[in-house]
């Protein structure tokens, strides 16, 4: 079953790519689009019956084929099936099967081909080969197949990118996502070989049951020793970051929209931007240890959240906004791993799949009804001509900004996706470091990101229609075939944090059940009942002190492992979390304030919005006046591509042009002339004969000669 | 099977011969004979070869086929192969009949064309075969002379001043080798190669007109060696030659050159620096990784300002040949491993991008990339085969352009994490000048007006291509094709080369203790 759900894309990539000339188009993308929801539908099947204790490690892994193997390193093609592939591979296949079905509306007409060309088949070729790399990359159980899959979503995120092949901005955009992701990837090699240098092996078993020697091991790299555990979590993350966007390396991301919308849905935002967060819950065994690192990620991830957020205030392109917002919630999700609640960054991604995706898909019903408009400023009430899409996008907002019913506690936190596993995150942080920095950016993020999210949502819905009166005229509702998938993701966008709160955020032993750790003999007795109606922190931490005592004292107070021990745990399971690492226990009691800040911010975002697009819409174009160097600063994205370009782009073709015709040229060139000067023209005569015939003879001859002589001798011999 | 590789070897000199003795001619019978001619030659000559790869077995680690007769002047003529040679005799001759076929069009003598390249496969494979010093050394040189020609004959119009260009760089490399090569004889008393791999060169420091040669005899044969092998490869700064040899090259000559020709550097560090002067490689691989890291960073970025397109793929070899030395020299299985694998792996996709600019260079006769644009729209096919190779060349997962890359930074990982940090950067600019090339190229809306009624490539040409795809991609999903052969010569080698420099650093240290 899961060798079919792996390779049912490939199969489905290369049968649409090479086959439709003889299959006829639309029978092609069939054939791709069912063999997606094939492998949507055992990804669920494999989601919902995988039990991590029927396994010794909370994982099982099937062999496929050899792949590297020289000296100590030997690598497999392999499928590793545990908590976090499973909930992988649900994203990953449903978002990309219902992107696919949209794809069918999305891509019917498309201006930017001619008449008759075929480029429909292609498209679906490439969707088909992005989930393919996307599968491998979850499956995978050592880093070299991870990074196979990291590549291949990379290049098929490059060919998606720069579809539209005769669009030179498309173009541009395609390498620039490819080059960016290269730097992180320079990291990641480097993660790679320190890893192996450490444990002789790549294979995450081997890793995990090592990382706790890791961390006690000095490595020497560069110019001094560092702490090994440190070191390679710090080198993988750069490759984490160029992947997942976060600042600094996240440049590509807005540009990536050149690319058709439903791959902006499906790669650029909910699966292939998310592989950085995967990664560093796959190796929370190493980052667990990391503490220097785990701040760095911390850092990165806050300052992302909140850089993006204020860069989203000011887009005017729809899909520039969304773009925005992903690269926003993706440090919401980095904050989360690097505060070491995994299961939580993991529900983050999970909810975020569902409604950014159809945010996006939203977004491009919208683009596709305003005949491929993308500027927010010519849209405007337009919820009457596309109903079904303005309640998807309403759905869609009321999740990402976070809306729901504070401190109500049913088993579960009653909000919308976005509303529950947001809060989680926030609380974590502030749990993890009351008052800290990255809480306080979370929260700000929070205001923005209701702010711009009801802003896109006044200029595109609400209002009188702005821009050219044709195209308004002629908005129309997307076919059927757009809005199921709008349905789906809708139903995912509403509930998905509800039902699988318990999971993700519960309480400690609900999640390291879900995640097939083992659980200490004290622990799993007070569990074995107490697991089917899960301890309700959420709601009692305010009122009851003494079960948080009792909470705290049979887990928060697990003795910690004395120095130089390994913890027997390491390697169970699909996370791994510290014994010293209560934060998931502790974001259950944090001040009711804090469980409100959240909620406050999103009122306060969505009031401002309220106010300058909706009862005073000439507000916004008067502060962008009165506020004009901070609006540019905001409007050219904290001009980190101009200062790249001035600082890499520019400078490194220049040296290599300085070092072609000054070195090359000048003076190796020119110092060899220099010795031969006199010798070539004395040549070059002689091979002009040459070309009249002698010499060539001549020349020939001795070389049949010595030729003939090795012969002669060998059989004479 | 006991004549097995002096076969492989002459069946193209065979071909050659009889082009030359019985099949002169201009006329266009004459023409088509020499190309079946020498088409079947080279086929049969690969079929062959097949052979030796079936009945080759990998778990032994010594010298297999071997042939050994008595030669002229008392010298020897023998022949072997073992896991590191192997595979370059069946890239040669498995380039070989592609080459043939993408010079099919071919309009000026055509004869002496054949005869050059059938010629300069007997002496390539004689290259990897050769287990005798001396023997080593003809074909070694006599390679040269074809390549002279083929460059300055049916090349580009400055081909007089790039053909000489690369054969005075490649000679006078090769004198110093000629001299250690005497020298080694002398002081082993045989030309032959097994016998020298198990000789012990003297390593004492010693010194000549005051300077302290540490190292000894060793280093000093080793320089020789190097002179002439880091020209061949080649390595920073003894590169420029490579550029202008591939722009004025034919397309087939610019195939065998990246394929092949390069690939014969590499095999000889294998085979004579790293076993034969252990000490010395130990001394100076420093150098070499500098130098190596060097080429990598410089290299690629020479080629991001490139506005010919066979001038950026020259370039591009030179980085990726980079990783090669860099790899040899890490002396550890990894590195040799991938420098084995990186020299195939190369062969294939730099052979194969040669061939793609060699297509639009038969149709526009023009390298420049300005020229091009938007061909994506006229020729899908070609679109794609270049993207592939493109992506190969920028050593994508699961192309053979990535194994090798990948084992070769981890071997030198292991031995020097600075060289590693600046060689990783290869990774980042090889995409930028890769992509950006291919951007110029093939993307983008077709507006040049010479452009408008190109033609997507031929059933001929795609059937060249096909062999390359299939290996690269093969190599690429299942390397334990190639590592299986490779790793247990590799293996051997390794051992035998950490136990001398192990020796060496314990003789060194009981000096200094009695001292």
């Amino acid at each position: 079953m899961e060798t079919i759900l792996l390779f049912a894309p490939l199969v489905g990539a290369l049968i649409c790519g090479f086959g439709w000339r003889v299959l006829g188009e639309n029978a092609a993308q069939w054939v791709a689009t069912s063999l997606l929801f094939l492998s949507a539908l055992l990804s669920w099947v494999l989601f919902l019956s995988f039990d991590p204790f029927a396994h010794e490690t909370g994982s099982y892994t099937l062999p496929v084929l050899r792949w590297i193997e020289s000296g100590t390193l030997a690598t497999d093609w392999a499928i590793r099936i545990d908590r976090l592939t499973t909930v992988m591979l649900v994203v990953i296949t449903s978002v990309s099967a219902l992107v696919h079905l949209y794809s069918f509306g999305y891509m019917a007409h498309d201006e930017h081909f001619r008449e008759g060309e075929s480029y429909r088949p292609r498209f679906f070729a490439y969707l088909s080969f992005f989930t393919f790399a996307m599968l491998m990359l979850v499956t995978a159980d050592n880093l070299l197949q991870l990074f196979f899959g990291w590549e291949g979503v990379g290049v098929a995120s490059y060919l998606l990118i720069g579809f539209y092949i005769r669009k030179q901005s498309a173009g541009a955009a395609a390498i620039k996502a490819f080059v960016v992701n290269r730097v992180g990837d320079f990291g990641f090699l480097l993660g790679i070989f320190g890893i192996y240098l450490l444990t002789d092996s790549i294979q995450f078993s081997v890793i995990f049951a090592e990382a706790g020697e890791i961390a006690n091991t000095q490595i020497q790299f560069l110019w001094r020793e560092w702490n090994a555990a440190n070191l390679v979590a710090f080198l993988l993350f750069i490759g984490a970051m160029g992947k997942s966007a976060q600042f600094l390396l996240h440049t590509w991301l807005p540009d990536a929209m050149e690319g058709p919308t439903p791959v902006s849905a499906l790669i650029h935002a909910a699966t292939m931007v998310t592989a950085g967060v995967f990664l560093v819950c796959r190796m929370s065994p190493i980052i667990e240890y990391a503490d220097w690192t785990q701040g760095f990620i911390i850092a990165i991830g806050a300052l992302t959240a909140f850089f993006a957020a204020t860069v989203g205030l000011v887009q005017n392109d729809i899909k520039r906004v969304i773009a925005y917002s992903t690269c926003s919630q993706l440090g919401y999700m980095f904050v989360a791993a690097g505060i070491g609640v995994y299961s939580v960054a993991m529900f983050h991604l999970f909810t975020h799949a569902f409604f950014k995706a159809m945010l996006f898909l939203g977004a491009g019903s919208v683009i596709h009804g305003m005949h491929h408009e993308q500027d927010m400023r010519n849209y405007g009430g337009l919820r009457h001509k596309m109903p079904y899409t303005f309640w998807a996008m309403m759905i869609g907002t009321l999740a990402i900004t976070g809306v729901g019913i504070p401190l109500l506690y049913l088993g579960f936190p009653v909000g919308f996706a976005g509303f529950v596993s947001k809060d989680a995150v926030i609380e974590s942080a502030y749990a993890f470091s009351p008052n800290g920095y990255a809480f306080w950016a979370l929260v700000i993020a929070a205001l923005f990101t209701s702010f711009y999210s009801w802003r896109l949502m006044f200029m595109t819905f609400y209002g009188k229609p702005r821009g050219d009166k044709h195209t308004h005229e002629h908005a129309h509702e997307s076919p059927t075939v757009m809005l199921i998938p709008l349905g789906v993701l809708a139903a995912g966008a509403i509930f998905a944090g509800m039902i699988w709160y318990k999971p993700f955020f519960g309480d400690h032993y609900a999640v390291e059940n879900w995640f097939g750790i083992e659980q200490h003999e004290k622990s799993k007795d007070h569990a074995g009942p107490g697991l089917m109606l899960v301890a309700p922190a959420y709601a009692a931490s305010a009122a009851s002190d003494d079960h948080s005592d009792d909470h705290g004292d049979d887990h928060a107070k697990a003795e910690p492992l004395a120095p130089g021990e390994t913890d027997p745990r390491l390697g169970q399971g699909a996370i791994y979390m510290a014994p010293d690492n209560h934060v998931l226990d502790d974001a259950h009691h944090v001040p009711t304030w804090v469980k409100l800040a959240p909620f406050f911010a999103m009122l306060a975002g969505f009031l401002v919005a309220f106010q300058l697009y909706i009862r005073r819409p000439e507000l916004p174009k008067i502060i962008a006046e009165q506020q004009a160097p901070l609006y540019r600063f905001l409007l050219n994205k904290w001009y980190v591509d101009e200062i790249y370009d001035a600082i890499f782009v520019r400078p490194a073709r220049r040296l290599g042009h300085f070092l072609w015709k000054k070195g090359d040229g000048s003076t190796i060139d020119g110092g060899i002339n220099g010795l031969a000067m006199g010798i070539i023209p004395f040549f070059t005569r002689k091979l002009n004969q040459a070309q009249s015939g002698y010499v060539f003879h001549y020349a020939f001859a001795m070389v049949l000669g010595i030729a003939g002589l090795v012969t002669w001798m060998t059989l004479a011999g | 099977m006991e004549n097995l590789l002096s076969l492989i070897t002459f069946i193209p000199l065979l071909a050659a011969a009889i082009l030359a003795l019985f099949l002169r001619g201009e006329d266009e019978a004459a023409q088509r004979n020499a190309k079946w001619l020498a088409m079947i030659a080279t086929s049969s000559t690969f079929f062959v070869s097949l052979i030796l790869l079936f009945a080759f077995d990998p778990t032994d680690t010594g010298f297999q086929f071997v042939e050994e007769r008595d030669w002229l002047l008392g010298l020897q003529y023998k022949m072997g192969v073992d896991g590191i040679s192997v595979l370059f005799v069946l890239l040669t001759t498995f380039t070989m009949p592609l080459v043939i076929a993408a010079s099919w069009h071919v309009k000026t003598r055509v004869t002496e064309y054949m005869i050059a390249f059938l010629v300069l496969e007997t002496l390539m494979i004689g290259v990897f075969c050769a287990l005798d010093l001396f023997l080593f050394y003809v074909f070694f040189e006599a390679g040269l002379i074809p390549m002279f020609l083929i460059i300055g004959i049916w090349g580009g119009a400055a081909r007089v001043y790039a053909s000489f260009k690369f054969f005075l760089y490649t000679f006078l490399g090769s004198v110093l080798m000629l001299v250690a090569m005497v020298a080694m004889y002398v002081d082993a008393g045989t030309s032959d190669m097994v016998a020298l791999l198990n000789h012990n060169f003297g390593s004492e420091t010693f010194s000549i007109l005051g300077f302290q040669i540490v190292g000894g005899a060793q280093t000093l044969m080793w320089v020789a060696f190097f002179a002439s092998f880091a020209v061949k490869m080649p390595m920073w700064p003894v590169h420029t030659w490579l550029p202008d040899a591939h722009v004025q090259a034919p397309t087939a000559g610019s195939v065998v050159l990246a394929a092949i020709l390069l690939k014969m550097g590499g095999y000889g560090f294998l085979r004579f620096s790293l076993p034969m002067f252990p000490v010395a490689s130990d001394l100076l691989a420093p150098m070499v990784f500098w130098l190596s890291a060097i080429a990598i960073v410089y290299t690629s970025l020479v080629a991001l300002a490139q506005s010919d397109m066979k001038k950026l793929i020259a370039y591009s070899s030179v980085a990726h040949m980079g990783y090669v030395t860099m790899g040899i020299f890490a002396a550890n299985q990894q590195g040799i491993d991938g420098a084995i694998f990186q020299m195939i792996s190369h062969g294939f996709i730099s052979g194969a991008l040669f061939l793609c600019v060699g297509v639009i260079y038969d149709r526009m006769h023009t390298r420049e990339i300005e020229a091009y644009g938007g061909l994506v729209n006229k020729m899908p096919a070609y679109a794609l085969i270049f993207m592939l190779f493109t992506m190969a060349n920028v050593g994508l997962p699961g192309t053979s352009g990535f194994v090798g890359e990948f084992l070769t930074l981890m071997g030198i990982f292991q031995a020097n994490t600075w060289v590693a940090l600046f060689a990783c950067t290869g990774v980042i600019l090889s995409a930028a000048y890769a992509l950006w090339l291919y951007r110029r190229v093939v993307m983008g809306e077709l507006i040049k007006e010479s452009l408008k009624s190109i033609t997507d490539m031929s059933q001929r040409e795609r059937a060249i291509f096909a062999p390359l795809v299939v290996m690269t991609i093969l190599l690429g999903v299942y390397p334990a094709l190639a590592l299986d052969i490779i790793g247990p010569s590799v293996s051997a080698l390794v051992d035998q080369y950490n136990t001398s420099v192990a020796a060496y650093a314990a003789e060194t240290a009981t000096q200094l203790a009695s001292n």
